[in-house]
């Protein structure tokens, strides 16, 4: 198992270095750093000595590739590549456009993102298995068929509306819990209620459906008509055999997204005004700090590429026949 | 006068022109081949395809319509030269001219006479007092509003329904007469077979559908003749009409973006699966690379990017609707690298199957070359795959677009569209009273679109999936039927 996990990590550093590639082209060679600092810098009216100034200020005046002025191996490390892409993999992320330190902002931010994904995640499985479960058990029935109706309807919606709403209904209308914001320790849990319902409510219709198909494809199967002809119930049947092995492919989708919850939602965050690593980033989108969300594209690829890996082990443990050599 | 203009074929215009172009050489191709028919004839029969799919072509034609775009000739110049206008129209803002001019001030209500906001107006003996003022447009031929505005509303509304109501009258009797023609039976019992559904085709829904459709359209049409009958927005524009123009850019970014994507993620999902070996672990290497990205953050890196290069050559952009236009352009190409990698696993996974069949190997042994091989053998088969993802991917697509333009990395905040409307109307929300018609509008047609888009590509999938068996299911609750299970385990 060592062995697999070590030879996973290995064939993730080209994928790393291929999204490193692709990000570093986005950046610095679509763009030239003179547009990116003209851009800054307000388009008209800009002298070519303010240009310079933006570059040397944040380390873009090095040449891209190749140094053939410096000494030695200098050649290659005092370039754009080096300087701003491969010490990602050192988790050297640098400065942000404000001054500030990026992995220090996401070391602090981690936790806030965390207290809303966390719940989300783990609420949101338990709900739309159940609900699935409950659709599959009385499948073909009318409970199953307007269960199916509500959820299109309900995928149908925007996740925006999701917000809005619950925004509108619990805090406005019935003032239930404070429309957005954060707060430490115990305090921040009545700003958490609202945007950890919101992100259940609005994932139900997709993922309800979506494990009740897995759900009603495991009964299709033989081994289920095999439990019925024993004389097994209806219910044990649902629950000890088809549950059970419906844990692949729901740990498939399941497991990925764990890592990933570390970046938090981009849209509840900054909706809820919670400081965490979504709203860090929607705000370097919107201020065009590209170092920032450079950084954050690199801390997703290898969240989700611990996810896969993650994904893998958890096989294992539902499934003895797989073993990961 | 006569009509003079300039056409105008922007990007996605003639991407979109393509695309119908497709369509028709495949439904055409359909027509002609029974075994490509018989999946549709299964959509239609479905009475929730049928339904989805009649409402999805009232979207459609109002996206088309919104499509041919041109520009409007201004008065002749001293040189004799005919000068065009700088803002590009479509043949849908023709249709609804009115809805386009009536611009009032700033926000008003729906269906109001007044604006929303209290202003300071001078009357006619000098004095000056603080009040709504009247709109220019919406309900101006009311001499004394307050009193009248009700009743008249009724009116105009119960016209409306009543004309809606001849309407469906005219166009099921003629559904019924054509029907009843080739059937060769009675208007009577052609009727009846029609209600009992004893049609193959769910007739009945279909009239159903067009019924609620016309007495939601007809009476909106009449009253907004005369009113806003969605209010209006910050800039005092009428919010039914952002709505209609929102369309085109909801359909846009779902159909073009599958478009843009489809031939790599075919081409390279086949090619990996049929070849193996290198070529697999290279298209392999590829798509996990361009998966692991987080896809928001991609499209923003991306948008972002393009956004620098748009604003540094300004001098490529004649005017300001094609500069937005090929943004959208870019936002589908974006979305459609980050959206091929699904669809291109899924073509490995089914040519890796294709391959070991015996027919392509007999092809093999035949000395038939690769390339034909794939073109004769294997994409035919799993054209069903492929129609399944474009009309699978085509909703999430519309709301993605919603939360892309919310985070800043959307459509051109000068295009309308569903995700722009929701932006600004986000902005009003912490006004007291809260101005709602914007969002409701928003929401309400992007929900339309977006339900009908699910029910049809459902409707597709239980057609053309051959593992799917929701659809027995289905059937068996709407007939009531339950065969004696003796039957049901017979093959």
């Amino acid at each position: 198992m060592l062995n697999y996990i070590i030879r996973r990590v290995l064939y993730a550093l080209p994928i790393l270095i291929g999204v490193n590639i692709i990000t570093f082209s986005l950046f610095f060679v679509v763009n030239t750093p003179d547009d990116m600092a003209r851009i800054h810098l307000g388009v008209k009216r800009v002298t070519p000595e303010a240009v310079v100034k933006w570059k040397q200020e944040r380390g873009y005046d090095k040449p891209l590739l190749l140094n053939s002025s410096a000494p030695g191996t200098a050649k290659v490390t005092d370039t754009i590549f080096f300087d701003k892409s491969i010490k990602l993999f050192a988790f050297q992320f640098g400065l942000a456009d404000d001054g500030r330190d990026i992995a220090y902002e996401i070391k602090t931010r981690m936790g806030p993102s965390l207290a809303i994904a966390l719940p989300v995640f783990l609420l949101g499985l338990a709900c739309y298995i159940s609900f699935a479960l409950m659709m599959a058990f009385f499948r073909a029935t009318y409970l199953d068929f307007w269960g199916v109706v509500l959820c299109v309807a309900m995928m149908s919606i925007s996740s925006l509306f999701y917000i809005i709403g619950g925004q509108y209904l619990l805090s406005k209308l019935w003032n239930l819990v404070p429309i957005s914001g954060y707060g430490t320790g115990i305090m921040a849990a009545k700003f958490l209620i609202l945007p950890v319902l919101v992100g259940v409510v609005s994932g139900i219709g997709s993922g309800a459906r979506w494990y009740r198909t897995i759900f009603l494809e495991e009964i299709g199967k033989d081994y289920v008509r095999t439990a019925r002809a024993k004389g097994l119930s209806e219910w044990r049947v649902m629950f000890k055999h088809v549950l059970q092995n419906a844990m692949i492919p729901i740990l498939t989708g399941a497991v990925v997204v764990i890592p990933v919850l570390f970046m938090g939602s981009l849209i509840t965050e900054s909706f809820f005004g919670i400081p965490g690593l979504g709203s860090y980033t929607i705000d370097a989108i919107n201020s065009q700090d590209f170092s920032v969300v450079r950084a954050m594209v690199f801390l997703g690829s290898v969240l989700y590429i611990v996810g896969l890996i993650l994904t893998d082990i958890s096989y294992t443990l539902v499934d003895p026949r797989i073993r990961l050599e | 006068m006569v009509f003079s203009f300039k056409p105008i074929i922007l990007w996605t215009d003639a991407l979109i022109a393509v695309l119908l172009l497709a369509g028709l050489v495949y439904g055409w191709t359909v027509l002609r081949h029974e075994h490509l028919r018989a999946p549709w004839k299964k959509v239609i029969r479905n009475t929730s395809g049928l339904v989805s799919m009649i409402v999805l072509t009232v979207f459609l034609v109002i996206g088309l319509l919104d499509t041919l775009h041109f520009r409007p000739a201004m008065e002749i110049q001293k040189n004799g030269e005919r000068a065009y206008a700088v803002e590009v129209l479509s043949l849908l803002d023709l249709i609804v001219a009115p809805l386009r001019r009536h611009t009032e001030k700033t926000y008003s209500a729906p269906l109001s006479t007044h604006l929303f906001s209290k202003e300071t107006i001078e009357l006619a003996d000098g004095r000056q007092v603080r009040t709504y003022p009247r709109l220019v447009y919406g309900g101006a031929h009311l001499k004394n509003p307050n009193q009248d505005r009700k009743s008249d509303i009724a009116k105009r509304g119960a016209f409306g329904l009543i004309l809606a109501l001849v309407f469906w009258c005219l166009a099921g009797s003629v559904l019924i007469g054509i029907l009843a023609r080739r059937r060769k039976i009675g208007l009577a019992s052609c009727l009846k077979g029609v209600l009992r559904r004893q049609e193959e085709i769910p007739w009945n829904a279909a009239l159903w559908t067009l019924l609620g459709l016309l007495l939601l359209a007809v009476p909106t049409i009449v009253l907004s003749l005369k009113y806003h009958i969605f209010g209006t927005d910050k800039v005092g524009q009428d919010v039914l009409y952002l709505a209609l123009k929102s369309i085109r850019t909801g359909l846009v970014i779902g159909t073009l973006t599958t478009l843009v994507m489809l031939p790599f993620a075919v081409l390279l999902g086949i090619m990996a699966g049929y070849f193996q070996g290198w070529i697999d672990d290279i298209i392999q290497y590829v798509y996990t690379t361009l998966n692991s990205i987080p896809a928001v953050l991609l499209i923003a890196a991306a948008v972002l990017m393009t956004q620098v290069y748009m604003d540094s050559h300004p001098e490529l952009f004649e005017t300001a609707s094609a500069r937005a236009d090929l943004r959208l352009l870019f936002l589908c190409l974006i979305l459609g690298v980050t959206s091929w990698t699904g669809l291109c696993r899924l073509m490995r996974g089914e040519s890796l199957k294709l391959r070991e069949m015996e027919y392509i190997q007999a092809a093999q042994a035949f000395g038939v070359s690769d390339f034909r091989i794939i073109v004769r053998h294997i994409l035919p088969n799993v054209m069903h795959i492929v129609l399944i993802a474009i009309v699978m991917d085509f909703s999430g697509l519309v709301l993605a677009e919603a939360v892309l333009s919310y985070v800043g990395v959307g459509v051109d905040p000068s295009m309308i569209s569903f995700g722009t409307m929701i932006n600004s109307a986000r902005l009003e929300m912490a006004r007291e009273p809260m101005v709602w018609w914007s969002l409701a509008a928003a929401f309400g047609f992007m929900f339309l679109l977006v339900l009908f888009a699910n029910l049809f590509s459902d409707a597709v999938r239980d057609a053309f999936d051959p593992r799917v068996q929701t659809r027995a299911v289905r059937l068996q609750i709407f007939k009531k039927r339950l065969k004696p299970l003796e039957q049901e385990t017979q093959p």
